[in-house]
């Protein structure tokens, strides 16, 4: 039994949740209203965290902890992605927060332990412990929304989050309950040797519809995305960043863990449902996006579509299309990052500007910036050389491959209706006249990492392969 | 039959009976006591089961914890019960079969198919010198760690949030924040208001005024 513990492979886990105790501490004996060393002490943390995470890069597969717990090439990579974006939403927050009255130490002990939960998710080899993490991960990010205590719409947005959050756990777990009962197990690799050896009956498909569901929920896929829009519209536009962004990636590792390492051998049993979700998510978020007046709803129902795209790389099934996914998530991230950065951007002291038409004038006034923004809303339409369009050409390609021909042209069409509304916002910008000059932020950090943030957008895609070599690593280890 | 059995069905009587009672007693802290009734019954049936520490711990944490908590709430409350149980009567036999279809359905699955006892083996009687709570312990601390730990650092969010949510500093401190009197203007403590000029014409105006103005200078 104890040759199971072995503390090595949750090193990460424990460094956090030490560093997390100590900042703890600290936080609660400073008196700097600007909470200057918590900030510090974070992102110190999140960069050893990626440093040593790099570290582990190319290690063999490790189990442990009574087969509860897994450390391969698909866990680091996701990691370095949570802490990378984790990293750059805290940065773009502190300008955001400080004039608002959210500058407090919560703010970043809260996302620290989200972290700490979804590299449980990332991390986990049973259904118990990928539940664990998930409650961790949604737990601080009620509360994380709930933090502005004194603004009745993200009060609204984050009872909204929790309800409906809630619901989506129980689905997830009623639907554990009864793989549980069926397979007397819940370790990961036991329930796939149990699907290998019998079939799935309908008790099992009966849990894995509910496991779906959960799934679709916590993603925020149609027909389950009705929370998505109203939440990310009302939490503080720094959380929205943070919450559209980051948790994504350690979802796409819970889909991962449960839908294919463990009902990989039933894979014809949800592969359907997810591809319905995925081409419902695309024509609806499409399509609904279009009519946003409201940047951050429009942003809210492009990460619909984008979820749409991204799972349909989910539906195909094999490691390549798994990769492309995890390639489509991980770019998704840094771009949905990037696009409410700006609108943390152009936040002034007591104001959100959050309507399209407040973006009037940027063009001529504040051009750099009018055209960053021209980068991320052209990356996130997919079009090439930048880093949007390879995970999607790589998504479609698989599709095509994998016979799914009608699916890909449908996709594709909408993808190419989906470009109205993006550059929608750059027709904003750039050619309707406008005597104002539109406010934005003066923080020189926001601006130094908002432009950086959006240059990588033009050099990943300029080399794409820099990214998506570690998403094929990870799933040529699985074998 | 044997005394286990004799036991079992008295208890489990004796459970049925509290149970309707929580729902049909008119007193509202008869009912909470009746749950009490239940929860102990269920203990004792759980006793049954060789699950010493699940029985005990349903002693001390509902009965000794929630039910208390729930008879406070009770007592502190002043909600009438009676006008919650209107309709009663009337919606009786919806209940009456919306309760027996998921009674035979729950029977169904109890007995039949993949959950029936058939694919389950009977679980041998442990002895005298096994003790739950060290099973309990072991499994928790060996097999389950990871997850044990991940429910303490859930229960620490939960008091972090709590306190981030709730807490709004000492209240009737008499500390000055000075940024925020440096940031006081006129601009924020003063409004003027224009009001359009009215006199108001009173039989005596025309002589009071030169005397107010003799006052002033």
């Amino acid at each position: 039994m104890t040759s199971s513990v072995n503390f090595s492979i949750i090193s990460a886990e424990i460094f956090l949740l030490v560093a997390l105790c100590v900042i703890m501490i600290v936080d609660l004996f400073q008196r700097d209203k600007e909470r200057k060393l918590t900030f510090l002490l974070t992102q110190l943390s999140l960069v050893s965290l990626f440093v040593m995470g790099a570290q582990d890069l190319g290690l063999e597969r490790q189990v442990g902890y009574s087969e509860h717990w897994i450390k391969d090439q698909f866990s680091t990579v996701l990691k370095l992605a949570i802490y990378l974006g984790t990293f750059v939403a805290l940065l773009y927050a502190r300008p955001f927060i400080r004039e608002r009255n959210l500058m407090r130490g919560e703010y970043y002990l809260l996302t620290l332990f989200s972290v700490l939960g979804m590299m449980i998710m990332v991390s986990a080899n049973s259904l118990l412990v990928v539940y664990l993490g998930l409650e961790l991960l949604s737990l601080s990010l009620y509360a994380l929304v709930a933090l502005q205590r004194d603004s009745n719409i993200a009060s609204e947005s984050a009872v909204k989050y929790f309800v409906m959050g809630g619901l989506a756990s129980g689905f997830l777990l009623y639907g554990i309950s009864l793989v549980y009962g069926m397979t007397g197990t819940i370790i990961i690799s036991e329930i796939a040797s149990y699907l290998s050896a019998n079939q799935a009956n309908l008790m099992i498909q009966f849990g894995l519809v509910f496991i779906v569901v959960g799934i679709a929920f916590k993603f925020g896929a149609a027909p389950f995305h009705m929370w998505l829009p109203d939440i990310y519209h009302g939490s503080p536009s720094s959380i929205t960043a943070y919450i559209s962004s980051v948790p994504k990636i350690a979802a796409f590792g819970m889909a991962f863990r449960i839908l294919e390492s463990s009902f990989g051998e039933a894979d014809i049993h949800w592969t359907p449902m997810i591809m319905i979700c995925a081409m419902l998510s695309i024509v609806l978020g499409n399509i609904v996006a279009l009519v946003q007046t409201n940047l951050k709803r429009m942003l809210s129902y492009s990460a619909i579509a984008h979820i749409g795209y991204f799972l349909l790389g989910l539906s195909i099934g094999n490691d390549e299309a798994y990769s492309a996914s995890m390639f489509y998530i991980i770019v998704y991230a840094l771009m949905t990052i990037a696009g409410f950065g700006i609108i943390i951007f152009m936040s002034s002291e007591n104001k959100d500007y959050q309507q399209i038409s407040d973006l009037r004038g940027m063009g001529r006034f504040h051009p750099w910036y009018a055209l960053m923004f021209t980068l991320i809303m052209v990356s996130m339409a997919g079009i090439p050389p930048f880093i949007g369009f390879w995970p999607k050409l790589e998504i479609f390609r698989l599709l095509i491959a994998d016979g799914q021909v009608l699916a890909a042209v449908v996709a594709i069409a909408f993808s190419v209706i989906g470009l109205v509304y993006y550059l929608k916002v750059v027709k904003e910008m750039f050619f309707v006249d406008c005597e104002d000059s539109p406010k934005v932020s003066n923080s020189r950090s926001l601006k130094i990492a908002l432009s950086i943030n959006c240059m990588l957008l033009l050099v990943f895609g300029l080399m794409p392969d820099s990214i998506y070599q570690y998403c094929i690593s990870a799933f040529a280890s699985l074998n | 039959m044997t005394f286990q059995l004799i036991v079992f069905y008295s208890f489990a009587a004796w459970l049925i009976f509290s149970a309707l009672m929580v729902i049909t007693s008119k007193n509202s802290v008869k009912a909470a006591l009746f749950l009490v009734l239940t929860f102990a019954s269920a203990a004792a049936i759980w006793l049954l089961l060789e699950a010493e520490f699940l029985a005990l711990s349903l002693i001390v944490v509902y009965v000794g914890a929630v039910m208390v908590l729930l008879l406070f709430v009770v007592m502190m409350l002043d909600i009438d019960y009676a006008a919650l149980r209107q309709g009663f009567v009337n919606k009786l036999p919806i209940a009456i079969v919306t309760s027996l279809a998921f009674f035979g359905l729950l029977y169904y699955f109890i007995t039949h198919g993949e959950f029936g006892p058939q694919n389950y083996a009977n679980p041998a009687p442990k002895g005298a010198d096994y003790s739950n709570i060290k099973e309990l312990g072991r499994i928790l601390y060996t097999d389950y760690f990871i997850a044990f730990e991940t429910a303490a650092v859930i229960l620490l969010v939960a008091i972090i949030a709590a306190i981030a949510l709730t807490f709004r500093g000492r209240k009737h401190r008499k500390a000055q924040v000075i940024s925020k009197q440096l940031e006081a203007n006129k601009k924020n403590r003063l409004k003027i208001v224009s009001m359009e000029a009215s006199i108001e014409e009173t039989e005596n105006s025309g002589e009071q005024e030169p005397s107010t103005a003799e006052e002033k200078s």
